[in-house]
């Protein structure tokens, strides 16, 4: 008799399924933190943020150098002994001033960002919430100022108002909410049928409770993902505004400043006073466009992979 | 669909309505008069209020609002003190430029954009569409600048290929020839567009070849050439109408940005010298003008989008 080879493999029934154990309960920030770190590009981005973070606020304790006092000695050094990075037109040490304006970018970023998060989750679920002609009102709201376009009103009123950190945060913050605003309200218009917001109302819950208890919770996810976009979106918004030289100035230091002095020596071959700073923004926008792509598919339940 | 375009043109009129009164009223907040640039630093507070007192600009806020309506009704775009000349002449002189190099941009942008949307999504997953989209990556995280400035440096310094500075010329068909000058901006702004449009290209292109008719097609024996051709670019293209409408505000942050860093004389350099010399009426101008054409470019986006998705249309 030929032995006819099966597609199907035979059941072998002497590895039956055990049954009867329960595993670990798993929360389903857990199983997203888990996919999450299956994805190496967005462990890598965590781990890049987490480096600049550390070198920013941490680098002055170690690395000591000179980003206050002009030294017309030691202008446009390239890289050598004593200035691993070279110094600029001033005579600062082109390292401490990476450390310091990272400092501002950061700060700047995750501020802009947070106000931006904050004022736009309200609005959103808010207007989600409240329905009818109040939610019109506010979206109507929102549209008139997205019509705005963005970099033309930022400029104008950093111009008169953003020499600080506060008041760049601010500035950005102010029209970044638009977008997370919408998103929040999407999610709570989906989110304010299911069954749970219906049981919140019968045990008595009022709109404000069931906003922060129950409507923002569970949109966290939503917000997450927009949060890391904003972060990324606001240092490259403190980046241009520094660079048209309207950011922070001396004794302060801004990364797109340092790239309007370096445009000036561009001829001159001063590589050091430009691709180190570009580089540095480049890196942590990366790093943040690549951990929002990750959070957003890690927190996608359909993507899984049980 | 016949109700839908009146009450669309309503509804962009409102919101231009608020617009012009939320930016009217923001910049007059932070420049609520010109007297000082008319009158000199070193006017005293009497002349000032009489300047202001015959000029208008102590008038109610509102009232103030309501006589530049009337007057941009009437094609005044104001006049701007520190340049001597009406707005509406500064933007003659220099709209033809800035909308040569924001169009030829995009025309390039939407011409790579799509066929290397679809081939990222035929050719998934595979060397090429990786590269693709690290690049496009890379590039979408990089400030604009920071692009010019390597673009001049690798190929206007280092190797003389190109000029560093834009055309400087008043003529647009002189810019249009300029091969050595123009360049560089242009290429590079292409890139910057095409960075942000790959990635919603290449997700539209590949939700379509996951779809039923690419099968049928397919099944039916027709060539993957004719395939791609006949439905996938049709259905693929459909996101890149909105996206390009909503595309208006980035193409007129981009060009501030490219015009200054290139110095090339157009709207966007008139804006950034007036944030300098804080010439409010172009600002107000310019961004008013920016606003409209915002608003427009929802508009005409949405109206082409149900023109060309039948689906849309009779849902």
């Amino acid at each position: 008799m030929t032995h006819i080879a099966s597609p199907v493999t035979p059941l072998d029934v002497t590895r039956a399924p055990e049954g009867g154990e329960v595993g670990p309960v798993r929360s389903g920030w857990r199983l997203g933190l888990r996919e999450f770190a299956r994805n190496r590009l967005a462990v890598a981005g965590l781990g890049v943020l987490v480096f600049f973070v550390l070198f920013c606020f941490g680098g002055p304790f170690v690395y000591h150098a000179n980003v206050l006092g002009t030294n017309l000695a030691a202008t446009n050094l390239p890289p050598g002994p004593g200035h691993p990075l070279g110094t600029d037109n001033l005579g600062f040490d082109e390292l401490g001033l990476l450390m310091k304006g990272g400092q501002a970018a950061l700060e700047i970023g995750f501020l802009a960002a947070a106000i931006g998060i904050v004022i736009g989750a309200i609005w959103g679920a808010v207007s989600g919430l409240a329905g009818g002609i109040a939610d019109s009102i506010m979206m109507r709201v929102v549209d008139v100022f997205l019509s705005i376009p963005f970099l033309f009103i930022v400029l104008i009123v950093a111009v008169r108002y953003g020499a600080s950190v506060l008041g760049l945060s601010l500035i950005i913050g102010v029209f970044t909410w638009l977008v997370p605003a919408r998103l929040v309200r999407g999610e709570v218009l989906t989110l304010r049928v299911r069954e749970f917001v219906s049981a919140a109302r019968a045990a008595g819950s009022g709109r404000l409770r069931l906003i922060y208890r129950h409507l923002i919770p569970n949109a966290l996810g939503v917000i997450t993902v927009n949060v890391t976009f904003n972060i990324a979106d606001a240092i490259l918004a403190v980046a241009t505004l520094g660079f048209l030289g309207f950011g922070l100035h001396y004794p302060k230091v801004d990364w797109g400043d340092m790239l309007s002095n370096g445009t000036a020596y561009l001829q001159d071959g001063y590589w050091w006073l430009i691709y180190p700073v570009g580089a540095c923004i480049v890196l942590v926008v990366m790093a943040c466009n690549l951990l929002g792509d990750a959070l957003r598919d890690s927190l996608d339940v359909r993507l899984r992979r049980w | 669909m016949t109700g839908y375009l009146p009450r669309r043109v309503g509804t962009s009129l409102v919101m231009l309505f608020g617009v012009s009164i939320c930016i009217f009223f923001l910049l007059h907040t932070i420049y609520p008069s010109p007297a000082i640039d008319v009158l000199g630093p070193k006017a005293n507070r009497v002349s000032i209020v009489a300047w202001n007192k015959q000029h208008g600009f102590d008038d109610p806020v509102i009232v103030q609002y309501l006589r530049y309506v009337n007057q941009l009704l009437h094609g005044n775009l104001g006049y701007s003190y520190k340049l001597n000349q009406s707005v509406a002449a500064l933007f003659q002189q220099r709209w033809a430029r800035s909308a040569y190099l924001s169009g030829i941009s995009l025309l390039f942008a939407v011409l790579i954009a799509i066929p290397l949307g679809i081939f990222q999504a035929v050719r998934r997953n595979t060397v090429g569409d990786n590269v693709a989209t690290t690049l496009a990556f890379v590039t979408y995280a990089m400030p604009d600048f920071f692009l010019y400035l390597i673009a001049i440096q690798l190929l206007a310094l280092t190797f003389p290929i190109f000029g560093f500075e834009a055309s400087q010329s008043t003529s647009v068909l002189t810019v249009m020839a300029d091969w050595r000058d123009m360049p560089l901006p242009i290429v590079c702004l292409t890139l910057l567009i095409v960075a942000g449009y790959s990635r919603y290209m290449r997700s539209a292109a590949m939700d379509v070849l996951a779809q039923d008719y690419i099968k049928v097609a397919r099944a039916k024996g027709l060539p993957e050439r004719l395939v791609l051709l006949r439905h996938l670019v049709r259905n693929a293209c459909l996101p890149m109408v909105t996206l390009i409408g909503l595309s208006i505000p980035a193409l007129l942050a981009g060009s501030l940005i490219a015009e200054t860093v290139f110095n090339y004389p157009g709207l966007g350099l008139l804006f950034y010298d007036s944030l300098g010399t804080a010439d409010y009426q172009v600002l107000l101008a310019y961004t008013l003008v920016g606003a409209v054409l915002t608003i427009a470019g929802n508009l005409v986006a949405d109206i082409a989008l149900t023109v060309a998705d039948p689906r849309i249309r009779l849902s």
